[in-house]
């Protein structure tokens, strides 16, 4: 079966489903073996969603259960100088209050910044910073008791945003980060950029704007707590990351993990928005177990945009260096954050800005310098793309002005410089299997691009980008050195199967990959498994649906539980088939001779074979992904198991007259490695063509700066994300170019595909009408601006116009690979004499 | 999740009935209607009533003879009525275009002509406008928008209104006093907080539609979305005309100001002429002028300003194609 040593190097350099020995399965089986896998299936909870029977977290309701509410602060910015509830507690109903006192050890996701309270302490930091909460006998009374509460601010001077925390390092929102109001600087260079400037042919700068936006999920947040009289405290709540839920609670209760028990039930859509421990979650426990009834919390609309945690406002500035066919010399990336006011994943977020502009298109000498400002607003963190669709529409538009300075086809330009399949890139990420150019081909031949770039009639144009993202983060949130997803799999004597993962079903369809990945390796229809998950008291961790890591980390869990099953029952079925256990087949529920297939017995009569023979029959599996190859500080952020690529071109129709931008279809190729459920993988890709058509063209987190900072929109009806009327056309083209560390080959693609769209909108806009829209979102009034301004023989541009100086720390130095570096900051001897063989070692 | 407060809620079957109910509850009783602008706004403490009495039970809102419209039809159905699409295009197609198709099958025709008028500080929960201490529409003092202004600036946000003015419908009226008939222009007041001349216990009845004899009318409108979305502009234009000239016209913009705005300008540039280039060109400059939207809409107040003569121009261009 499997080919031995290719295992073992995959092994070495993809991860690791130890402890437990290595598993039977090649790497990569021809897709004609596939039963299950590949197949465009149904997802297995499916219909039970389409009917309105799957049970959401409000759909919960408890006997006694009493509501709660959450009384928020009205002021951007100020200090908590008393709070009085005596009022409140009177109002009949009210069963308690809870104030910061009683909730006083701060949480945080992200181990470097637990700079959060489940309520206010001392400091409100945004409007809509939580304060008090309520428990009550119906909402309406808990509602009313926020009136009773009385709170006395003194308010200080809000910091509105980025470049205002820049000029005022004063008054700090927190007393820790790294500069004033800057939370993180980082600074880091990847062999001599000057020196690559120095050689190049053109050197092009340009500053670039990404606007804020949330992730808009269609279920609002919200969760039920239980405190047992036995002292063990249950919560279900719509999260992505039970696990991280489960040891904010621990921490913050106080409360042995043993006791606490998180549920994460069936998000109604999250996108990275439910992806902290959220102060609602910690306020309904506690309430619980003072109260000793059950909690519940529905969040409005507008407290879900008070969450936020989406993506962060950033400004950029890039300048790159190449020679006259394109290929780059040497990058320098600078990003600017507009963090909010809490850390959340911000830190990992302003790496991500830097992490991945070496991921499509090889960068020889690399230079990045990120920083994140805390301001007065509600804090940002992962949406889908996390850290990385910013940077990607900088670069992607930056390569387009380049490739037209430089008289080449935009498209050529990105196919002639890739970066190539199992190789090192600067900052010493580890590329594995790399269809780019496969995914530039199919949207280049399927758009008539050839046809159509800068051929079509005023106001129509084209435009393509390209980007790459991670399959899975290379290391966990909090340092530990256990598996990333662990499975147990059940078998019963039935026939059943019953597989248990705490990974977490956000619609992206986690569930249906592990019955999919199960029924696949035991020979069973994926519909009859049972799937456990997300429950911390019966499900192995698996760190939570983010970093598109489920379907491979939890994938190849799955499969080396499934093996192991499937190895247990072959040598107990083994006798009775008379046949040798390598030949023991196990297919359509039938488990048989390979040889002479009509000698085989069902499914479950050779679970009771293995049962009667060795006991109950259950295995577990685990992956823990390789560590990355650099070692310097900050290279936790950016390595991944594997990549995965997509190439995009957009169509537009500008209307002069207006600057209004449709977008009627976008062509869409992405390299998913394998595809698991190729119904689910066409899902993910036109959802994600529809979330970035939404940043590109209309998506906006707006605040009024002079008016107390409070967010402008925060609605369904004002905060504007496309209607299916704006939705466009997709063609998607689904390449698979197996990686040897995912599930059968498989890559990520949930959130990938979404990172084009916004720079081919931009592109197209500019192939259309000659204007550079260099800030998303890409607003009629925007274009109408820039569309005057070329009319003035102005700069035909709408965009940034500098990049504020920054008290950036020293650089950390890292030769990159083909200057002899190991991965280790520090520059010994690494200098510019031995940067000479540049080409050819960047091959190796 | 934002809760509705309690609230009483009545079904008369008669005007009668709803009259008698509304003198009962007083000053802190509303009628209603499809309810898809007062149950939000109930939600978010914009309007508090104890009493809600619904006209959905009562027979003559729902009357349609000849050109009179019963005030109770919904969106929907007046927007499919074949008779409409034929004589009242423009009608029919401004109904079309408010919301939603959920929100059209509930929301009605008086409900979207008597719209409370729309702004961002105030389309806003009470824990929001708490944080800006309040506006002058409810619970404060000052208007965000101009706060040197003594008047509210909250804009007319309804599709149908500036339809029904350009095209001259007259409203019929029905309260505790008898029945009165004004034109639709005069059932509205240029003011974000007394927007309307109708006096709270009067009921809008019937909408009464000039007959379809020799003039035509188009509706555009300017929004983010093709759905869900009010008009930060609407274009009503209507004209009269005789061979190829235009005997009379009337202007009419939405969006822009507290009340449908009448461009009386725009309409002088078309009157005997024959919608010319430059007769449109005029006519779509004059509305430019008056037109002062404020920064409390979706979208950048000079760009919806600019857009004013570029909607005016196509509405006139596709006036003139219609009937060329």
């Amino acid at each position: 079966m499997a080919d031995g040593k290719r295992r073992k190097v995959g092994r070495s350099e993809g991860g690791s489903t130890t402890p437990g020995g290595p598993s039977n399965r090649p790497l990569v089986q021809p897709s004609h073996d596939f039963r299950v896998v590949g197949k465009a299936l149904r997802k297995v909870d499916a219909t039970a969603k389409v009917l309105g029977v799957t049970k959401f977290a409000d759909d919960l309701s408890l006997p006694r259960m009493l509501y709660c509410k959450l009384l928020r602060s009205p002021h951007p910015h100020a200090r908590i100088v008393r709070i009085d509830a005596a009022r409140a507690l009177t109002l009949p109903g009210v069963k308690a209050v809870l104030t910061g006192k009683d909730l006083p050890i701060p949480f945080g996701i992200l181990p470097v910044s637990q700079d959060e309270h489940a309520l206010a302490l001392d400091k409100a930091r945004f409007v809509g910073d939580p304060v008090a909460g309520v428990a009550a006998v119906s909402e309406e009374v808990a509602t009313a008791a926020l009136d009773l509460i009385a709170v006395e601010y003194e308010p200080l001077r809000p910091i509105r945003d980025h470049l205002d925390a820049v000029e005022h390092p004063e008054p700090r929102i927190h007393d820790y980060g790294d500069h004033g109001n800057l939370h993180k600087l980082i600074n880091l260079e990847f062999g001599d950029v000057e020196a690559g400037f120095a050689e190049a042919e053109l050197v092009r700068e340009d500053l670039l704007f990404f606007e804020g936006n949330t992730h808009l999920p269609m279920e609002q947040h919200a969760a039920v707590a239980e405190w047992s009289p036995d002292g063990k405290l249950t919560l279900w709540s719509s999260t992505q990351t039970p696990h991280y839920v489960h040891r904010a609670l621990a921490k913050v209760l106080e409360l042995p993990p043993a006791r606490v028990r998180v549920i994460a039930t069936t998000n109604g859509g999250a996108f990275g928005g439910k992806s902290d421990p959220f102060s609602h979650e910690i306020v309904v426990a506690k309430l619980a177990m003072l109260t000793g009834r059950p909690v519940k919390i529905t969040l409005t609309r507008e407290e879900v945009f008070y969450c936020h945690r989406g993506r962060h406002p950033t400004l950029m500035w890039v300048k790159t260096g190449v020679k006259k066919d394109g290929a780059i010399t040497a990058m320098h990336f600078k990003s600017l954050l507009d963090g909010g006011g809490y850390g959340s994943y911000g830190v990992a977020s302003t790496y991500y800005t830097g992490a991945l502009q070496t991921v499509t298109h090889h960068v020889p000498r690399y230079k990045f310098q990120g920083a994140r400002a805390f301001t007065n607003k509600p804090p940002c963190g992962p949406k889908r793309g996390h850290g990385t669709p910013q940077p990607r529409f900088a670069l992607e538009v930056h390569f387009d002005k380049i490739a037209e300075q430089l008289g080449i086809d935009p498209a050529d330009f990105r196919l002639k410089h890739l970066v190539p399949p199992h190789s090192l890139t600067a900052n010493w990420l580890r590329i594995g299997s790399m269809g780019l150019a496969e995914c530039i081909r199919k949207v280049v031949a399927g758009s008539g691009w050839k046809e159509r770039y800068r051929k079509l009639p005023y106001g129509q144009g084209v435009g393509l980008a390209c980007s790459s993202y991670i399959t899975g983060a290379g290391l966990p949130i909090y340092w530990n050195a256990m598996p990333h997803s662990g499975v147990q799999l059940k078998c019963d004597r039935g026939g059943g199967v019953t597989v248990f993962c705490g990974s977490t079903e956000i619609g992206q369809g986690s569930d249906s990959v592990l019955a999919i990945i199960v029924a696949e390796v035991l020979g069973l229809d994926p519909f009859d498994i049972a799937v456990v998950a997300a429950d911390t008291d019966l499900t192995p961790v698996d760190l939570g649906s983010y970093s598109s890591r489920v379907t491979l980390m939890t994938g190849n869990a799955a499969i080396q539980a499934a093996e192991r099953a499937r190895d247990l029952i072959a040598r107990h079925a083994a006798p009775k088939l008379e046949a040798p256990v390598e030949r023991i087949t196990f297919v359509g529920g039938r488990v048989f001779d390979a040889a002479s297939p009509e000698r085989g017995i069902s499914f479950a009569e050779a679970v009771q074979l293995a049962e009667a023979a060795a006991g109950t029959v259950g295995t577990v599996g685990s992956y823990t992904p390789a560590a990355g190859a650099g070692k310097y500080r900050g290279a936790g952020v950016g390595p991944s198991p594997a990549y995965s690529y997509s190439a995009c071109v957009a169509l537009v129709d500008v209307d002069p007259a207006t600057g209004i931008v449709r977008v009627p279809k976008i062509w869409i190729a992405h390299d998913v490695g394998r595809s698991i459920n190729a119904a689910a993988v066409m899902g993910q890709i036109e959802g994600s063509i529809y979330m970035g058509l939404g940043e590109a063209l209309m998506e906006e987190m707006a605040y009024r700066g002079n008016r107390n900072v409070v967010h402008k929109i925060p609605s369904l009806l004002e905060y504007k994300s496309p209607t299916t009327l704006e939705m466009c056309d997709v063609i998607t083209y689904v390449v698979e170019d197996p990686d040897p560390n995912g599930p059968f080959g498989a890559k990520e693609c949930g959130q990938g595909p979404l990172l084009p769209v916004p720079p081919a909108v931009a592109n197209a806009v500019y192939d259309a009408v000659g204007v550079r829209i260099d800030e998303v979102p890409i607003t009629p009034e925007k274009v109408f601006k820039a569309l005057r301004r070329k009319e003035k023989g102005e700069e035909p541009r709408f965009g940034p116009l500098g990049f504020p100086d920054l008290p950036w720390p020293e650089p950390t130095r890292v030769a990159p690979p083909w200057e002899g570096g190991d991965g280790r900051a520090g520059e010994g001897g690494r200098g510019r004499e031995k940067a000479v063989g540049v080409t050819a070692g960047r091959r190796r | 999740m934002l809760r509705l407060p309690s609230f009483k809620y009545l079904q008369p079957k008669t005007l009668k009935e709803a009259l008698a109910m509304k003198a009962d509850a007083g000053p802190d009783g509303m009628y209603v209607a499809g309810g898809t602008d007062l149950y939000p706004n109930m939600k978010r403490r914009h309007q508090e009533p104890r009493t809600v009495i619904s006209l959905m039970a009562i027979p003559e809102l729902k009357r349609l003879e000849g050109w009179n419209v019963g005030t109770c039809v919904t969106l929907t159905e007046l927007s499919n009525l074949p008779t409409f699409q034929h004589s009242y295009p423009a009608v029919a197609h401004a109904a079309a275009l408010v919301s939603t198709p959920l929100l059209r099958n509930m929301g009605t025709l008086g409900g979207n002509l008597c719209l409370d008028t729309r702004c961002n500080y105030y389309d806003q929960t009470y824990e929001w406008r708490k944080a800006i201490d309040f506006c002058m529409k409810k619970d404060g003092h000052i208007c965000w928008v101009a706060p040197s202004s003594p008047r509210c600036w909250a804009v007319s946000s309804s599709d149908v209104a500036p339809v029904a003015v350009a095209i001259g419908a007259e409203f019929l009226l029905v309260g505790p006093q008898g029945e009165r008939v004004i034109p639709a222009g005069r059932f509205y007041h240029n003011d974000g907080i007394n927007y309307l001349t109708k006096q709270p216990d009067e009921i809008l009845v019937e909408v009464r539609l000039p007959a379809p004899d020799g003039w035509d009318a188009v509706y555009h409108k300017l929004r983010r979305r093709g759905s869900f979305d009010f008009p930060v502009l609407g274009v009503a234009a209507w004209v009269r005309r005789e061979g190829g000239r235009v005997t009379d016209a009337r202007i009419v913009l939405g969006g822009v100001a507290s009340w449908p705005q009448e461009i009386p300008e725009a309409a002088a540039a078309l009157r005997d002429g024959e919608l010319g280039d430059d007769a449109i060109a005029a006519a779509a400059a004059a509305a430019y002028r008056p037109a002062k939207p404020l920064d409390n809409t979706d979208f950048d107040l000079s760009w919806r300003k600019q857009m004013t003569r570029v909607y005016v121009k196509a509405a006139l261009e596709e006036l003139r194609q219609r009937r060329g």
